[in-house]
């Protein structure tokens, strides 16, 4: 369980702005921390590594307190044992692939992990190559993998998938999923994909200028009016065409485009780049074996 | 011709550009990192070689190393140390004269490394000596190697400083600079001649070399 009560006054560039957090996280959790750019969601996550002071509050992790400005107490970084996947990567560009999962071995710690960790990333083949050489979803694959060998209760991620073509993003949140799952981690990863939340958190914490303004599951989250509909996609709308009476809306959901026709009230605040949600309430679905 | 002045020159420049070496990676660290409010005092400081006159650090340092003054007395009454018209005077003071030349490269190496290096190396448990020898030091290579290149290079360029301090004494203090304008006060100039020119092809091959290896010109020999 992480509690994490804190406030901080941050300079956005907006001008300044209160941190203001008061959030639980259950063990196991994967939660999306959602929220335009600048909310302060970056600052959460180094606030939980300890590269951030907060300045005031508390911080407590499994019954431990790692941060506490009443009694003067915070813990370095070193001491706080956790996996933080960086935006930059952040890996060590003189050390290849194999070196730098190795750097990040501890004082007496089983070499063997390194060797787990390269095989379930489906790393054995670049193990050699120096991290300039990489693309970035290889880098990214990396930099888990690296975050993963000191065997963390906790995995940080800042928006680790921004940079990637989507067919990339897809195949590395599945590797997200796997070890998440394998190694029994609370996730916490900064995004703002609605997708991408739906396919991986089981709680999203929505932040708005400092502020938390909404917890949940991201189904109840992103879908206002709760649908009881047995299929539901989260897609992107690529373009609306007029026909007659209706419209015709393309919408991307994982690589197919699927084609929707829609009432002139339902596209009316649609435009293309939108994220939406496709559902149906499927009465009678046609099963084939194949 | 007399090559005592020219080995005395390298030795000089190898052992400070060495010690120096030492004592500016802690200092460049500090620069590169600590949020200290009196931080630009300290490199207004380090920086003053640059262009007080050499002639003015070696005056203070004549006075200040003195066994007729308060400081220069004690380090000959304690630790039997003459700074002034000997090898290690010279050292000293070169030291405090190059030091912006070995220091600044450092620390901007190190500045302009990416935070987040320094940040997972911490969060995987190492500590800053770790990190700093293993992580940062090696990805600023060039940095250090302008370092070393620069200081040494400045420390055989010296001329004021050295005179100031360490006069004209054969085999102990007299270097390749000062030789120089020895013989050129004596008219010899075919002597005069050898020593610059010497002086000026392997200076020259020195920073040929830095550039060189910066420009990445030897990476496609190697790998």
């Amino acid at each position: 369980m992480i509690r994490m009560n804190v406030e901080k006054s941050l300079r956005a560039a907006s001008g300044p702005m209160l941190l203001d957090l008061d959030i639980q996280i259950g063990q196991g959790q994967f939660i999306a921390l959602y929220g335009e750019s600048g909310a302060g969601k970056t600052s959460v996550l180094r606030m939980l590594a300890g590269l951030l002071s907060p300045g005031k509050g508390k911080i407590e992790v499994h019954g431990k307190v790692w941060y506490d400005s009443e009694h003067k107490v915070n813990l370095r970084p070193q001491q706080r044992k956790i996996g933080f996947v960086f935006q930059d990567y952040a890996l060590f560009p003189h050390l290849n692939v194999r070196k730098n999962l190795e750097f990040a071995l501890q004082k007496k710690q089983d070499p063997q992990i390194v060797n787990e960790l390269i095989a379930v990333t489906g790393l054995t083949n670049l193990q050699n190559e120096l991290p300039d050489t990489l693309s970035g979803g290889q880098k990214q694959r990396v930099a888990l993998a690296r975050a993963l060998v000191q065997k963390p209760d906790i995995l940080l991620l800042d928006e680790p998938l921004s940079a990637l073509d989507t067919r990339n993003r897809s195949k590395l949140q599945d590797h997200l999923l796997m070890v998440h799952k394998k190694y029994e981690l609370t996730t916490i990863m900064v995004t703002h994909d609605i997708g991408e939340i739906h396919k991986l958190a089981n709680q999203v914490i929505h932040l708005e200028h400092g502020k938390v303004i909404n917890t949940g599951a991201p189904l109840e989250m992103f879908s206002k009016n709760k649908l009881s509909g047995k299929f539901q996609f989260t897609g992107e709308v690529l373009s609306i065409e007029k026909q007659e009476v209706i419209y015709l809306v393309n919408v991307l959901i994982n690589h197919d485009i699927v084609r929707i026709i829609a009432q002139h009230d339902e596209i009316e605040h649609l435009k293309p780049g939108d994220k939406v949600i496709v559902a149906s309430k499927a009465f009678n679905p046609i099963l084939i074996k194949i | 011709m007399n090559w005592e002045p020219l080995v005395l020159t390298f030795k000089l420049a190898t052992v400070t550009t060495v010690l120096l070496l030492v004592i500016s990676i802690p200092m460049a660290y500090w620069l590169a990192y600590s949020k200290f409010r009196l931080k630009p005092v300290v490199e207004a400081l380090i920086s003053m070689p640059l262009v007080l006159p050499p002639t003015v650090l070696g005056f203070y340092f004549l006075l200040a190393f003195s066994p007729n003054n308060a400081f220069g007395a004690w380090l000959n009454d304690w630790f039997g140390i003459r700074l002034v018209f000997s090898f290690s005077g010279l050292v000293v003071a070169s030291m405090i004269y190059s030091l912006p030349f070995v220091v600044h490269p450092i620390s901007s190496g190190l500045s302009a490394a990416p935070p987040s290096l320094r940040e997972a190396a911490y969060l995987m448990g190492k500590s800053r000596i770790t990190t700093l020898f293993r992580i940062l030091l090696p990805n600023i290579r060039s940095s250090l190697l302008t370092a070393i290149i620069l200081g040494f290079a400045h420390t055989v360029g010296e001329f004021g400083v050295v005179l100031m301090i360490g006069g004209n004494i054969p085999g102990k203090t007299k270097v390749a600079s000062i030789a120089i304008y020895d013989e050129v006060e004596a008219m010899n100039y075919d002597n005069a001649n050898y020593y610059s020119a010497i002086l000026f092809v392997i200076t020259f091959a020195i920073l040929l070399l830095v550039y060189l290896v910066n420009g990445g010109f030897f990476k496609r020999f190697w790998k």
